[in-house]
């Protein structure tokens, strides 16, 4: 179905074409593609001074952080679809609110069991515990042992979020520096706390939550977290590190709390963009980018497929680093390393979504259709064991059977994603591999992929089919030729360990600097990674800000929180 | 009141003996207590058909320590080997097998690209192997209470990383915490050759390759190669010889060795250790205790979990100790014959695993608590270097079986989903089938086998949960967090109690250096005041 | 299906009907999830009723575990600080109970009901604390919390008012001691107990004879001017009697996010619960350690000088920062201005003469006061009728 509207929610984006003289300006910067971090990005060099331009693809602006009408009066926030991570300095910094912006929490979250019974989560701490308690009082007085655990570890990564990571092969003062301090708030944590905090980034979500809860359907509700967009399995080591990086965004500072944003998320890239041009930046769409130029190691700019040329010293690339590597840069101006290390780089689609539009709110078994649980993530899968097997479908090549959903009805929060008493319902899917054994996916596996969706919900919601009125669904395929995400990985590249920090995207590069001068990353491929976090694109300005001896106007973040 | 002991050692597991004889030598008087009638704990053998006799749980010597090998003088104390530098062969229907041995790779369907890739593979990882090594030799530095010696093994592991050189030593930093699934699609195209690796990255744990965590496994057992072992060694006699070897180092040191001696509890009084209960009822004392015990049993069962403090037995009850390997093994009338392989290679290291995926769905099984309908194999046929093992013309032959779960639903002689069959039973059917996929007749030659299973291994060798490594090899539980924070560097956490098993650092193998370790920690730490 | 959870937000005790009748102020607090009132008339005239008639107060949210087999005596010595075998059947005592850090994770009373039968009762939830002490131990560990009503009745006439209930015999029973009464066709289990610092009682009931109990004890009270208190003015009484309370004079344990954060029963002043010569215990090892090396805090009682709440203050040393306020409070019966602060060694001493840096307002007007406190060296309040067998009548 083709889109009807583009929605970058009043974005005056530049079709190319309409603009003067194209081929003869040239910027101080060039950022290629206007997903949130690439805006971000963006909007700090032109905060600084900077004559800047984003270069987008598609028609409209957002990359994955996106509203769009593919059903008339229905919005999709149709690839990301709640709010968290992002950066509340970055959101306050850049007046976010003041362009738009504004991100409502919700409560609830439900994983729903095959006995018909279900685990609720309530936003009330005290109804929370009564909740758990009913399944097990030892698991409800367990959590808050986990969640103070959790705390811990949040609270040691939190400040590194808008800042690079510090190259521990470096022999820089400021590297030396940086990892002093991040030695410091190691040993602050104590012998045990520190022990505890390696062996916590070394373990499976699994063994983690086994180590605090008996109940299968509160391990399952907790655990899911643990995989979102990751091809692991939830007894695969380094997946509780996954459920920390979604913990450790907050809603006016409640740490580990979700929102919707208010229209959608193209709301996010919404107000990104009218902040960038605020300061002076020009967003052109339609432009598609084909290579990086670059001569005598150094970029000149860059070239679009219709053979339009953009001149700028500076090409910030918001790509994926296989996209941005092996795609619009040509190998023969790369470091053999650095081909290399794109080509081994893991983003491995692992996730599906259905945006769907409903006619009116389903039923779900067991739950009053005014509970409050209604209004979060709901989940079909009620253990571990579920969770892990869905998972051994994607090792196969296949899509799960009995798939992980995370599952929320944004239009009960937000007013604008449906028409009142009309529904909209978005479910990602975990798993869903980039390729169906080893083949492309068909029409054929999309169905397929899709009734397996919806035969979940269904099978919990008598009324659900009946409600359907329009239903996208999105395989890694999908996402990949529409959003570009390399695979359809969702953050840009996988959340494993060996890709974190000054591993990401890969060692030696992780500074957001590439291999060329005048070349640098901004997207979630780069540290602290995937989420609508903002984060990589600001830390990547303040660099090229530091490589153009500008001020530094990129804020830094709260302290203890 | 002391029996004038100044070290009790509970267990004569090949560690056991190797800490206990370094103790000795500074001039301790210790005594060792061993539960079975043979010393080396999982360095054993047994005759499990009349005439028959196996290594019944460890099978290869790779790891051992040169230095412990030197200062136990085991060669002068009867150990030999039976045959050693013996390549890996991984089996192949058609009989294209693939062998490894040291930088070397070839044979099956191996391109030369591959061969090319492999000999630098094998250079880049014994360099990290070298490191993590150094690792080894030493305990594990304190992270934040750290003293100076700790602060001088972190500079010095400092020191060692940056001279790997920036790549490498990025390189390392990476993969060490990633899977050998991807490591190896990183580097090579033979399916064979990607599979024989990454069974050395998982054998004796629970993981597949696809496991974040099991290139470090890989690394760890590549170490064997830094300590002189180019492919595997077999011990003449078996892996009792072994075992029997270091308990001769040890009372030639003076050390007194009782075996069938079994510990019922190690016995404290005002927070400190005071000495041992025997099963049999008497009392000995000893200013410090020693457990080769695993740290499960050693903290639960032979100290007492009434005897800690609360968050010491939260951690121990934390650790993660399901083994996931069992043990085939086959009295067989003669000669098994494997499709193109000679006689001659049958003494080789044989290995069952086309591919990564293989591996991979057998591990899935015992994520399940079940067994692998299609197991990955490690197989030696000892007589051919050692025909002692087994009556004239006839043979032994025995695997390292995975994966198995501790015990299925039912336990292992409960009903298998075979009609007729216990789950032991059904198990061992599906081994043999596996086998005979490459050697044909062998199911005709079969007189007598034993599947020994992690559950067997646990009643047999004391070894809580039946694992090898005493405890997950993952990187959750190894370095500064084995066997878990508050009882590392060997001292554990209860004064006079000390750990020398393979639960303690660096971990499982036939190593001795935990036994080493321990026995440098002992001496500096001395008995509590 | 809608009655599993769905639910109204808050849980009621059950005295809530009557507690709801008498809470004229409708000044509802929360407490583990149960709506409590925080005054219900007067806040000032329910402390006197605590400090010279009867005051009652519903303690039923209070987190009551069961813990019974051969082993539950072992595994409480093994739990907590003190000698649990010195506590004989039929008494109660109070006790602090720590992780192997030696860091407090929470106070509560074990009352010995039985052989091989404790209740302790605990400010903040333990069920799973229990359950991992329990490892090694032949006990069975249930959480009561539900299943037992409370009521606490403090004051200089509580036993008179008792005593008219017809709980003949009440007068002999000791601080700290327990007994039983048959209450309509159940038990009623009364300990001399309370959180007043005053004469007092604890009574512990069915939670069906609830109302009955509420009914009974008021209209025997009535003579003796008893009259039901909110957590108001419970905190007003508590700080006059020297009482910490968890979560807000230290921080349990367990749930400190932040490394430090937590202090030990020394730390707290409440080293004297502390019985080192216990072969194990929770936290042996590191207050052995702590007793060698010295501790980084000392708790500190203080009368400051001037009738402003020193609340949240710093606590100076002359020009430096030495400490923070925890609780305080102007003391109405001792009339003193006391807080309690958690003081950096080695100062705070008995004695140590320091300043609280006190911020109050008055009409919107902030004004800051340095008011010169001492380390005293006992609570303010300590009336001999507390400790009086059998108490007179007040």
């Amino acid at each position: 179905m083709a889109p009807v509207a583009c929605s970058g929610r009043a974005v005056g984006c530049l079709a190319r074409g309409l603009q003067a003289e194209p081929a003869l300006k040239k910027y101080d910067a060039i950022v290629i593609g206007a997903g949130h971090n690439g805006l971000t990005n963006a909007a700090y060099l032109a905060k600084s001074g900077l004559d800047v331009a984003v270069l987008e693809r598609n028609d409209y602006i957002g990359g994955a952080t996106v509203s769009r009408e593919l059903y008339p009066g229905w919005t999709y926030s149709n690839c990301s679809y709640v709010c968290s991570l992002l950066r509340p300095e970055l959101a306050r910094d850049l007046e976010l609110p003041r362009h738009g912006l504004q991100v409502v929490p919700y409560g609830g979250g439900v994983t729903f069991k095959r006995d018909g019974d279900y685990y609720g989560n309530y936003y009330d701490h005290n109804r929370q515990y009564r909740e758990m308690a009913r399944h097990s009082k030892r698991d409800a007085n367990a959590y808050e042992r986990y969640a103070t655990d959790v705390m811990k570890q949040t609270r040691l990564i939190r400040p590194y979020l808008l800042r690079r990571p510090p190259d521990p092969t470096s022999l820089k003062l400021r590297d030396l520096r940086d990892l002093l301090g991040f030695a410091r708030s190691f040993t602050e944590m104590g012998e045990e706390g520190l022990a505890d905090t390696l062996k916590f980034w070394t373990k499976s979500v699994g063994d983690y939550l086994n180590e605090y809860f008996e109940t299968d359907v509160i391990k399952a509700h907790l655990g899911g977290t643990g995989v979102i967009g990751t091809a692991l399995g939830v007894y695969s080591p380094g997946t509780a590190y996954v459920l920390l990086h979604h913990y450790m965004g907050d809603v006016d500072g409640n740490v580990g709390s979700w929102g919707f944003a208010r229209g959608g998320m193209g709301a996010v890239a919404g107000a990104l963009a009218k902040s960038f041009q605020a300061f002076g930046g020009e967003i052109i769409c339609g432009a598609d980018v084909d290579r990086i130029m670059v001569s005598h190691g150094k970029v000149k700019g860059v070239a679009l497929r219709d053979g339009t040329e953009y001149r700028a010293n500076i090409v910030v690339s918001n790509l994926d680093p296989k996209r941005t590597f092996l795609d619009v840069m040509d190998e023969s101006d790369l470091p053999e390393d650095v081909v290399r290390k794109a080509k081994n780089f893991k983003i491995r689609g692992s996730s599906g979504k259905l945006n769907i539009a409903l006619d009116g709110l389903p039923t779900f078994n067991g739950l009053d259709q005014n509970s409050p649980l209604m209004l979060g993530d709901m989940h079909f899968t009620d253990s571990l064991e579920r969770l892990e097997r869905a998972y051994d479908d994607w090792k196969e090549g296949t899509w799960s059977k009995d798939p992980y959903v995370d599952m929320l009805i944004p239009s009960q929060t937000d007013p604008t994603m449906a028409p009142p008493g009309k529904h909209m319902m978005t479910v990602f899917v975990q798993y869903a591999p980039p390729r169906i054994n080893g083949g492309e996916w068909t029409d054929a596996d999309k169905a397929g992929f899709e009734k397996s969706v919806i035969d979940q919900i269904a099978a919990y919601s008598p009324d659900f089919r009946d409600l359907i009125l329009h239903c996208e669904t999105r395989t890694p395929r999908e996402i990949e030729a529409e959003v570009g995400l390399t695979e359809g990985n969702i953050f840009q590249g996988e959340l494993t360990f060996d890709q974190l920090l000054f591993n990401r995207p890969f060692p030696g590069y992780a500074q957001y600097r590439g291999p060329v001068r005048g070349m640098y990353m901004c997207g979630s491929g780069t540290h602290p990674g995937g989420g609508v976090m903002a984060a990589p694109g600001a830390n990547a300005a303040r660099e090229i800000l530091m490589d153009l001896r500008r001020p530094d106007v990129v804020p830094g973040g709260y302290a203890d929180d | 009141m002391t029996d004038n002991y100044d070290v009790i050692m509970v267990g004569a597991g090949h560690n056991g003996l190797v800490c206990a004889t370094y103790l000795a030598k500074a001039g301790r008087k210790v005594l060792v207590l061993e539960a079975g009638d043979s010393p080396g704990g999982a360095a054993a053998s047994r005759e499990f058909a009349p005439g028959y006799s196996v290594s019944s749980c460890a099978q290869w010597l790779y790891q051992l320590h040169p230095r412990v090998s030197r200062d136990l003088k085991l060669e002068k104390h009867g150990l030999e080997l039976a045959a050693r530098d013996l390549a890996s062969v991984l089996l192949d229907v058609d009989g294209q097998h693939l062998s490894v041995l040291g930088p070397l790779a070839e044979g099956g369907r191996l391109g030369g690209e591959d061969r090319d890739a492999y000999k630098l593979f094998h250079e880049k990882t014994l360099k990290y192997a070298k490191l993590i090594s150094r690792l080894f030799e030493s305990r594990p530095p304190g992270l934040v209470e750290a003293n100076l010696a700790d602060r001088f093994a972190l500079v010095k592991l400092g020191v060692r990383l940056k001279l790997l050189g920036r790549e490498d030593m990025s390189d390392l930093m990476r993969i060490v915490l990633s899977n050998m699934y991807d490591l190896m699609d990183e580097h090579f195209d033979s399916p064979q050759l990607k599979a024989l690796l990454s069974v050395d990255s998982v054998l004796g744990s629970r993981m597949g390759p696809r496991t974040p965590n099991t290139v470090f496994g890989y690394l760890y057992r590549r170490v064997g190669e830094v300590f002189g072992y180019t492919g595997v060694a077999q011990v003449k006699g078996g892996m009792g010889a072994l075992g029997e070897a270091m308990a001769a180092s040890a009372r030639a040191r003076g050390v007194e060795l009782r075996l069938g001696s079994r510990v019922r509890s190690i016995d404290m009084f005002n927070g400190q250790v005071t000495g041992v209960t025997l099963a049999s009822g008497g009392q000995l004392r000893a200013p410090v205790v020693v457990s080769n015990a695993d740290p499960v049993t050693t903290f639960e069962k032979l100290v007492g979990f009434r005897n800690m403090e609360t968050g010491m037995a939260r951690r121990v009850s934390q650790i993660r100790c399901d083994g996931g390997a069992a043990k085939l093994h086959l009295a067989l009338d003669g000669l098994p014959r494997f499709n193109g392989l000679e006689d001659a290679q049958l003494a080789q290291r044989l290995v069952i695993a086309p591919d990564m995926n293989y591996i991979e769905r057998a591990f899935n099984a015992v994520k399940y608590g079940e067994y692998s309908a299609a197991p990955v194999l490690d197989i030696s046929i000892p007589t051919v270097s050692d025909p002692a093992g087994a009556p004239p013309g006839c043979h032994v032959l025995s695997a390292i079986v995975q994966f198995a779960p501790f015990e299925p639903a039912g336990g292992w002689e409960g009903a298998s989903a075979a009609a007729g069959e216990s789950h032991r039973e059904h198990f061992t059917r599906l081994v043999l089938a596996k086998i005979a996929e490459y050697a044909p007749g062998i199911r005709e030659q079969v007189v007598a086998s034993e599947l020994l299973t992690p559950a067997d291994l646990e009643r047999g060798h004391g070894m809580k949960g039946g694992h090898w490594h005493h405890g997950e090899l993952s990187l959750d539980q190894v370095m500064m967090t084995r066997p878990f924070p508050g009882a590392t560097q060997y001292a554990s956490g209860l004064d006079g109690l000390y750990l020398c098993s393979a639960g303690a650092h660096p971990g499982g193998g036939v190593m001795g250096l935990a036994g080493k370790n321990a026995a440098r920690e002992i001496i500096k730490r001395g008995a509590p005041v | 299906m809608t009655s599993k959870s769905d639910q109204t937000m808050m849980l009621r005790t059950p005295f809530h009907n009557r507690v709801a009748a008498a809470c004229e102020l409708n000044a509802w607090g929360t407490w583990k999830g149960y709506t409590t009132p925080t005054a219900y008339t007067d806040v000032e005239l329910e402390y006197f009723a605590i400090r010279s008639t009867t005051g009652v107060f519903d303690l039923s949210p209070m987190n009551k575990y069961r813990i019974t087999g051969p082993d539950a005596e072992a595994c409480l010595n093994r739990m907590v600080t003190r000698d649990v075998s010195k506590i004989r059947v039929g008494r109660v005592g109070y006790t602090v109970w720590c992780n192997d850090a030696g860091q407090v994770m929470d106070d509560g009373t074990i009352f010995h009901l039985g052989e091989n039968d404790y209740r302790i009762c605990a400010f903040a939830r333990a069920i799973d604390w229990l359950h991992w002490c329990a490892l090694g131990f032949d006990v069975t560990i249930v959480d009561e919390s539900d299943e037992v009503a409370a009521l606490a009745v403090q004051g200089p006439t509580s036993c008179a008012v008792l005593l008219a209930m017809g709980l003949a015999g009440l007068e002999q029973l000791k601080p700290f001691g327990l007994t039983t009464f048959p209450f309509e066709g159940a038990t009623l289990t009364v300990s001399r107990t309370g959180f007043t610092g005053d004469l007092g009682y604890e009574l512990w009931i069915a939670p069906d004879r609830a109302e009955a109990l509420w009914d009974r004890l008021f209209e025997a009270g009535k003579p003796h001017i008893i009259k039901p208190f909110g957590s108001d003015a419970l905190d007003l009484a508590r700080i006059e009697a020297g009482f910490l309370q968890a979560g807000v004079d230290f921080v349990p344990a367990e749930s400190a996010v932040r490394n430090g954060r937590s202090r030990s029963p020394f730390e707290l002043g409440l080293g004297w619960l502390v019985d080192m010569d216990k072969p194990v215990f929770n936290g042996r090892r590191a207050l052995r350690r702590e007793q060698a090396e010295g501790s980084r805090y000392r708790f500190a009682m203080l009368d400051v000088d001037g009738n402003k709440p020193a609340q949240h203050s710093f606590i100076l040393k002359g020009a430096n920062k030495v400490g923070t306020v925890t609780s305080a409070a102007w003391c109405p019966t001792a009339k003193s201005n006391v807080a309690f602060a958690q003081i950096e060694m080695p100062h705070g001493a008995v004695g140590d003469e320091l300043v609280a840096e006190i911020y109050y307002q008055r009409e919107l007007q902030w004004t800051r006061v340095l008011a010169p406190c001492k380390v005293i060296d006992a609570p303010v309040f300590n009336p001999p009728r507390r400790r009086a067998v059998p108490p007179g009548s007040f």
